[in-house]
């Protein structure tokens, strides 16, 4: 049974290895929206530097999108899906396989690139080290989130937008606790671990009931 | 394995295509399902693999253990289940890890289909006649009893439609199922035919039931 999810897990990076697309596209994108902010908002240093954590987050919310609509599609189409529901071991296994190398390799980055960033917005050092923090904590919740909407339409021809439009709503209490986790460690009354801790328990939630839904979603599409 | 098929019926889009339609099939038998284009070949063996669920009717499995039906079958059909950017083998590797009941490695499953050449080729490079051969190699990589073949000679050429029909062989002498859907004979001489139209309701079923749509 481990076999099958190292398998299923080991297939899905190499496939992004080798097609690259949507986790470098994601990351890109991450950058555009991050990089349009200071043009729309001029040059203000300290207000960048006050509204950075949330454009950040903003910005890897909408990054998330990226390549989710492909998640559970591209195997919809040639049929791999099928492979994997006649597999022994539970689809809910597999299906968590798929999403954790799906974060792997959109999630992880925009984690990893935010330091970087972060100097967009003229964010400090300890500003950036914290939403960099809550990205890494927050981004699994934000992508198993996305799972549910990808595995609902899995079967729908361009099903991007409406994916978008199920799966952002969702997305808002992660959000609200995320920023609020970096502003904490930007100074205020709030001690920087309680929404820090709130964010990881919306992602191991969301590890739960996202792996459950999505696979039931897919057994529901068949 | 047995394979028990009770009073199935099929109901697609409105249209019912086949309605009492039952067969049961024994450790070493094939059966090929014919009819023409649209009759309901493709649905039948969709819920023969339960990705399609029966309008009425039971499908049970004998002395298979603690397996589904999904775990003991293999299906090869019009969609492969092959990655365009991963090699043949890796493509192979990836089914016998996810599958289980591992068998011959991907390379010894290619070769016996003449494909060794093409192992470390990727999918997308591959003609259609060499990729459904990959998607058949599947078959070999791991074990199950029943083997669930759509249309499994398009594309093939004459040598590998006899490779193909010497796997099947092999397969049924080891009590292997075999259950294709076809419309070519696919030279298996023990193979019993089964007709999905004979088993299309006609006007009188149509009548008796009320709620059917005029087909």
């Amino acid at each position: 049974m481990g076999r099958a999810f190292l398998a299923v897990v080991a297939r899905d990076l190499r496939l992004a290895g080798r097609i690259g697309g949507s986790g470098a596209l994601s990351l890109v994108f991450f950058l555009m929206i991050v990089a349009l902010v200071p043009f729309g908002l001029g040059p203000d240093l300290n207000l960048l530097a006050r509204i950075g954590p949330g454009i950040l987050w903003i910005a890897a919310v909408l990054a998330t999108l990226i390549g989710l609509d492909r998640l559970f599609q591209a195997d919809e189409e040639d049929g791999s899906l099928d492979l994997l529901s006649g597999a022994p071991a539970p689809l809910e296994l597999l299906v968590l396989a798929k999403v954790t190398a799906h974060w792997l390799t959109t999630g992880l980055p925009l984690a990893l690139a935010t330091p970087l960033f972060g100097l967009l917005v003229a964010l400090s050092p300890a500003g950036m080290a914290a939403t960099s923090l809550t990205l890494l904590v927050g981004t699994p919740a934000l992508t198993f989130i996305g799972a549910v909407g990808a595995a609902l339409t899995a079967s729908i021809r361009r099903g991007g937008l409406i994916l978008a439009v199920v799966v952002l709503p969702l997305m808002v209490p992660t959000l609200i606790f995320g920023v609020s986790a970096a502003e904490a460690a930007l100074g205020g009354t709030v001690p920087f671990t309680t929404p820090l801790a709130i964010l990881g328990a919306l992602s191991l939630a969301a590890g739960v009931v996202g792996t459950l839904a999505a696979a039931a979603a897919l057994r529901w599409g068949e | 394995m047995r394979l028990i098929a009770e009073d199935l019926a099929c109901r697609r889009s409105g249209r019912r295509l086949f309605s009492g339609l039952s067969f049961t099939l024994k450790a070493g038998e094939a059966l090929t399902v014919t009819g023409r284009n649209g009759a309901g070949k493709s649905s039948l063996l969709a819920i023969l693999a339960g990705r399609l669920r029966p309008e009425a009717g039971r499908l049970t499995a004998e002395a298979v253990g603690e397996r589904t039906i999904p775990e003991c079958l293999h299906v090869v059909g019009h969609r492969d289940g092959l990655k365009g950017a991963l090699t043949a083998e890796e493509n192979l590797a990836f089914a016998r890890d996810l599958l289980g009941a591992a068998d011959l490695a991907p390379r010894a499953a290619l070769a016996r289909l003449g494909l060794a050449h093409a192992a470390g080729l990727p999918v997308a490079y591959l003609s259609a006649g060499q990729r459904r051969r990959v998607a058949l190699a599947r078959l070999l990589v791991c074990r199950r009893p029943l083997w669930l073949l759509d249309e499994p000679t398009a594309a093939l050429d004459v040598a590998s439609q006899a490779a193909l029909a010497g796997l099947m062989r092999a397969h049924l002498a080891e009590g292997g199922l075999v259950i294709a859907a076809t419309h070519q004979a696919l030279e298996l001489e023990a193979a019993r035919e089964l007709s999905v139209e004979a088993f299309r309701p006609t006007r009188s079923d149509v009548a008796a039931d009320p709620f059917a749509e005029a087909v």
